[in-house]
């Protein structure tokens, strides 16, 4: 199962943050350090997995993948494969790129709740449920064609909307 | 310049940089990039959420507004800032009729809340009506949702939907509430339990999208119970045919691959049904021959698909030729460029070795060159193979190699796992007893803190018991290497607690035994010891105890000892310390001095800490001197349940009764329960004689009570028992007195005798605690040890220093006819014709099973190192020997017929692609077709962007203007 995604920038800001087992709020910063201790540590030439059992629990991995001024960090336990993972990251990015049109950093910052509703789409409950990127890319394009055909409304203040419904 | 730069920063703004945000946030992601420090930032943060606090609760908020005031929340939540009060918006905005609003509102409640939080009940009502929409990506919404926050209790309140969800339309909803499902069965297994047979079903879904994200339930499934399964084999291999067969649509292609991460899901599962069942794995051969023959080892997904049937075959009922092929790959990752590749290589050949460790003997050179990596992760993993894989041959290599890179790595975590497994292999499989002290002598000095006490105590344990039974001369040996390498570094600075001790209790069990020190030099190590470790208690605790043993055996040989000015200043030092052990032990030292030879034989017999010590209970050895004091009027004992009045009373009356009739000395409380009876009865009636006999009267007993009992064991082994409680009579006297007096003897106020008791065992404690953890314990393994102790020392050590002695055997008898044993091997693996008796001349040495040969020949101390290079280079003859004449014989159609396709065989394999692991470029290559064409014409759009980027000031990368370019290429 996968345990987190973490997108965390060279500067150690991080850009996205998904558990799936749930973790305080209050620790999110804690674990973004130690994993960027370990992501600056490593020289570039290394196998891309190291073995993380000492912040996310005993037989946890992680994969990470360094991109441009980001760090894509995928963390695991032992029943996923690595290599796989680390496609999966790749999947991921591609996504990304394809929804971006040549993805930077400043358009994961600024649309970060893209970014999730397209995890939402590849991993649910930290199991892999889509990983062929064109399909992830059609619901994503679905879903925002809808969300802006419905929000045609939106600029009508909430207290006069609430005031028709009631 | 400088102009330029803010006009930029305004038009940038001006036109939203096309993000589709506001300019607030804009400026807030501005502001905290641009902020010097954490405080800048902090405060920034602290501002916005103070703003946000505002305009949340504002009802004149326009609702689009209200979308972008919860995602800024959630930034700044991201940005570990305490956003708690928004959740309730968030809640709120779940409610809402629009659907981007009602996203965004999941969104935040997923991220914010668990499970547990007070808010989840608000939401559970929302989800449950949202999962009946119409609309069904707010259908999906609020899955997404129930798998994040719907708990135990709430499952039954959405399961129904959920359920008739399973068969809706839209695939993406199936997939989702199959998702769903399956989270509820891992919270709770019992309330969904009736419905698993839904995801049978769903195996079967016309989408392959769907059926993928089945088999993540399924394997969970399978892993816990494969036997219910197993009909499923069948259908699992077919699915897994198709997609090899690419009949999936193309959209699941990865890389130019057929679904692979269907493939590895699949092969999984295959793997968990196919362990140990001959006939489940009958059906999975071929198609797994399948992969291996279409097996594309030049991308990475390819590899990871190579890596997963790997694993399945080691995994099932072994097939010969799967084998071969498997261990083919292995070898190919193995020799590859890529950490990750040679990582995965590690991984599968630690596998393999399970089911034909000879596999592993073809791959020494890789795995050495792994170990040597710069790569921590490689290398740990490399290790944890050594580790799988280590025999009494190599033990040697494989520990020193173990202990080196211990020595040399800071994090705390690994090093002890790793000291441990040191440990552990050396226990296993020494292969001599030299060796085994000098490599825990290794860990202790390196890792003495991070090591369980335990293994110090067995170490000593082994010192003081030997290896071999009737080999007495090698035990003393033993004792006396032990030694000399103590003297030696007894010395050095920052040797951990635990290392001391054993370095103390060594010294003074053995110092002095084979003549070669003395006891003043022994002595005079000690005292140094003692002083360069003032604030450990316990090695000081060692340290005089051992000097005592030390004093003690002097005197049973009858020599002169005469103290050491800084022994002097040692023992006075501690008689005045805190704690009340080592005073004991100073005075008990003190005493010691003052008996003479006999005494102190019986009290410290040399070379008797294995000795079992046999507690007479009964205290029989008393028996005439009873019979004495009774002839001489005493009144007799009366045992409890034959006295009248007292009835169903703690021990401690019982025992004050008794005492009030013998009335020579008085306890109250400190009274042990029932074992401690009898023995108090007799101290009772003994002290007379003893005080006749020593001058100090408390160590004394040592010498009372064995001398009416020779089968005693040595004198601090009994004061676990004995001693701790002869000195509480002294403790007792002094703070006992009050008490007694003002009490009546058979109906003492109950009050009196808690606080009393208290008071006692307060004393009692600190004296006796200390002494039965730290020394008695561990020397009175005999008696003391707790059970569970003795299981554990029976399973590691009893059983592992049988064992070690057997394999040290072993290895010494196929060192001496190595030739022939290996011969035979040799023959085997090459299958040559070749007489037998042309290879004892050249038999080819292993490299990983370097044990047999240099190991009778060098002495253990030497470099492994020196053994490990002066064999790479026949070793590297090795594999060509056991290789091409194998391939050139029986076995090489079959292995053309595995990699007759894409495989280059022979010396080309060595050098498949140098491209091999880098993903980016591969994946740039492969993927070429796919994203190249619509990169090309972009180039412009992305400097703009990067442009826009730096304008804002918030990217500081400026060389990069598509920052994604170099996975794209």
């Amino acid at each position: 199962m996968i345990q987190a995604v973490m997108v965390i920038s060279t500067q150690a800001k991080p850009r996205l943050l998904k558990f799936y087992n749930f973790q305080a709020p209050e620790k999110h910063q804690d674990l973004v350090r130690s994993v960027f201790q370990l992501l600056s540590a490593s020289p570039d030439s290394v196998s891309n997995f190291v073995k993380v059992d000492t912040i996310f629990g005993p037989g946890t991995k992680m994969v990470y993948k360094h991109l441009a001024t980001l760090y894509f960090v995928f963390v695991f336990d032992s029943s996923e494969n690595e290599l796989a993972m680390l496609d999966l990251v790749q999947v991921f990015v591609e996504i990304l790129d394809r929804c971006f049109k040549n993805v930077c950093e400043l358009d994961i910052v600024f649309n970060f709740n893209k970014l999730h509703t397209i995890l939402d789409e590849m991993i649910l409950g930290g199991q892999v449920i889509e990983t062929s990127s064109e399909q992830v890319v059609k619901y994503v394009e679905e879903i925002e064609r809808l969300e802006k055909q419905s929000s045609t409304t939106s600029f009508i203040p909430k207290s006069i909307t609430e005031r028709f419904t009631r | 310049m400088e102009q330029l730069r803010t006009i930029g920063r305004e038009l940038a703004m001006g036109s939203q940089g096309g993000w589709g945000q506001s300019k607030e946030f804009l400026d807030l992601v501005k502001s905290i990039g641009e902020a010097r420090s954490k405080a800048e930032e902090d405060r920034i943060i602290a501002r916005e959420l103070e703003h946000l606090k505002r305009r949340l609760a504002d009802p004149d908020v326009p609702r689009r507004k209200m979308k972008e005031l919860l995602l800024r929340l959630v930034y700044a939540e991201m940005l570990g800032h305490d956003a708690s009060f928004g959740h309730i918006h968030a809640v709120k905005m779940t409610h809402d009729e629009s659907l981007p609003l009602k996203r965004t509102g999941y969104l935040a409640v997923a991220l914010f809340l668990d499970e547990r939080h007070d808010l989840v009940i608000l939401v559970v009502n929302t989800i449950q009506k949202d999962l009946r929409s119409d609309n069904y990506l707010v259908v999906c919404a609020a899955l997404t949702a129930a798998c994040r926050l719907i708990g135990e209790e709430a499952i039954p309140a959405v399961l129904p939907q959920v359920v008739e969800l399973l068969a809706h339309p839209k695939e993406a909803v199936r997939k989702k509430a199959v998702m769903a499902l399956h989270r509820f069965y891992q919270r709770s297994s019992s309330s969904v339990s009736h419905l698993v047979s839904n995801f049978r079903k769903r195996l079967c879904d016309n989408d392959p999208g769907v059926m993928g994200a089945t088999l993540c339930p399924l394997y969970d499934l399978i892993l816990e119970e494969p036997n219910s399964y197993k009909d499923l084999v069948v259908s699992f291999v077919n699915i897994l045919k198709q997609v090899v067969e690419r009949r999936l649509p193309t959209s699941y292609d990865y890389h130019q691959i057929p679904a692979p991460f269907i493939q590895i899901k699949l092969l999984k599962i295959l793997a968990v049904l196919g362990s140990g069942d001959k006939q489940a794995s009958g059906h999975m051969y071929t198609v797994l021959g399948d992969i291996f023959r279409k097996g594309d080892t030049a991308s990475n997904i390819g590899n990871a698909i190579l890596y997963e049937c790997i694993c399945c075959i080691s995994s099932i009922f072994p097939n010969p030729k799967m084998l071969e092929a498997a261990a083919e790959t292995t070898s190919k990752f193995l020799k590859s460029d890529s950490h990750n590749l040679k990582y995965m290589g590690i991984d599968a050949l630690g596998r393999l070795i399970k089911i034909n460790p000879d596999i592993a003997e073809e791959h020494q050179l890789a795995v050495i060159d792994c170990l040597e990596d710069p790569d921590d992760t490689l290398k740990r993993k490399t290790f944890e193979l050594l580790y799988k894989m280590t025999k009494s041959t190599n033990v040697e290599v494989i520990v020193d190699r173990m202990i080196e890179y211990m020595i040399n790595i800071t994090d705390h975590h690994y090093k002890t796992e790793i000291a441990s497994r040191c440990v552990e292999l050396a226990e296993q499989f020494a292969p001599s007893n030299q060796w085994f002290i000098q490599t825990m002598n290794k860990v202790f000095e390196h890792a003495g803190d991070l090591v369980n006490i335990r293994v110090a105590h067995n170490l000593m344990r082994l010192i003081a018991e030997g290896f071999g039974e009737e080999d007495e001369g090698a035990d003393s040996q033993l004792r006396s290497s032990a030694v000399d390498s103590y003297l030696r570094i007894v010395g050095e600075p920052k040797l951990p607690s635990s290392f001391l001790q054993i370095i103390c209790w060594v010294l003074g069990e053995y110092g002095t035994a084979d003549g070669k020190y003395s006891a003043s030099y022994i002595i005079g190590k000690l005292c140094d010891v003692a002083e360069a470790h003032l604030t450990d208690d316990t090695v000081k605790a060692y340290a005089i105890s051992a000097i005592f043993k030390i004093f003690a055996f002097e005197i049973a040989l009858g020599r002169k000892i005469d103290l050491l000015p800084e022994c002097q200043t040692l023992v006075d030092e501690l008689s005045a310390s805190h704690s009340t052990d080592l005073q004991q032990r100073a005075y008990e030292l003190q005493a010691l001095l003052g008996l003479d030879k006999n005494a102190v034989e019986s009290v410290m017999p040399a070379d008797a800490s294995c000795e079992d010590i046999e507690v007479d209970r009964n205290l029989s050895f008393l028996n005439s001197y009873v019979q004495q004091a009774l002839e001489n009027g005493a009144s007799p004992y009366i045992p409890e349940s034959e006295r009248s009045g007292v009835i169903s009373v703690g021990s401690y009356r019982s025992q004050e009764q008794q005492e009030t009739s013998s009335h020579t000395l008085r306890f109250e409380a400190y009274e042990m329960p029932k074992p401690s009876l009898p023995l108090a009865t007799s101290q009772t009636s003994m002290s007379t004689p003893t005080t006749d006999l020593v001058p100090v009267t408390e160590p004394g007993y040592y010498k009372e009570d064995h001398q009416t009992s020779k089968s005693q064991p040595p004198g601090d082994a009994v004061s676990g028992e004995f001693g701790v409680k002869l000195r509480l009579d002294g403790v007792q006297k002094k703070w006992g007195r009050p008490t007694y007096s003002s009490s009546t003897p058979s109906s003492l106020a109950s009050s009196q005798q808690t606080t009393n008791g208290a008071s006692h065992s307060d004393g009692g404690g600190s004296s006796s605690q200390p002494r039965e953890s730290s020394y008695g314990s561990k020397r009175q393994q005999g008696t003391e040890v707790s059970a569970e102790k003795q299981r554990l020392a029976a399973s590691l050590f009893g059983s592992a220093a049988a064992k070690a002695d057997r394999k040290a055997q072993a290895s010494r008898k196929t060192a001496k006819d190595s030739p022939s044993t290996e011969k035979v091997a040799t023959t085997n693996v090459t299958a040559q014709p070749v007489k037998e008796q042309v290879i004892p001349a050249a038999p080819p040495p292993d490299l990983l099973d370097l044990g047999d040969e240099p190991v009778s020949s060098n002495p253990p101390s030497a470099d492994p190192f020196s053994q490990l290079e002066g064999l790479l280079g026949p070793a590297s003859a090795a594999p060509v020997l056991s290789g091409t004449p194998a391939t050139s014989t029986s076995k090489a159609p079959d292995l053309m017929s595995i990699f007759s396709g894409d495989v280059p065989t022979g010396v080309a394999s060595g050098s498949t692609d140098p491209t091999l692991g880098d993903v980016n470029s591969t994946s740039s290559h492969k993927g070429a077709t796919a994203v190249a064409s619509k990169k090309g014409p972009s180039l412009q759009d992305a400097l703009q962007k990067d442009a826009t980027a730096r304008q804002v000031g918030v990217t500081p990368t400026g060389n990069n203007p598509n920052l994604f370019k170099d996975l794209l290429g």
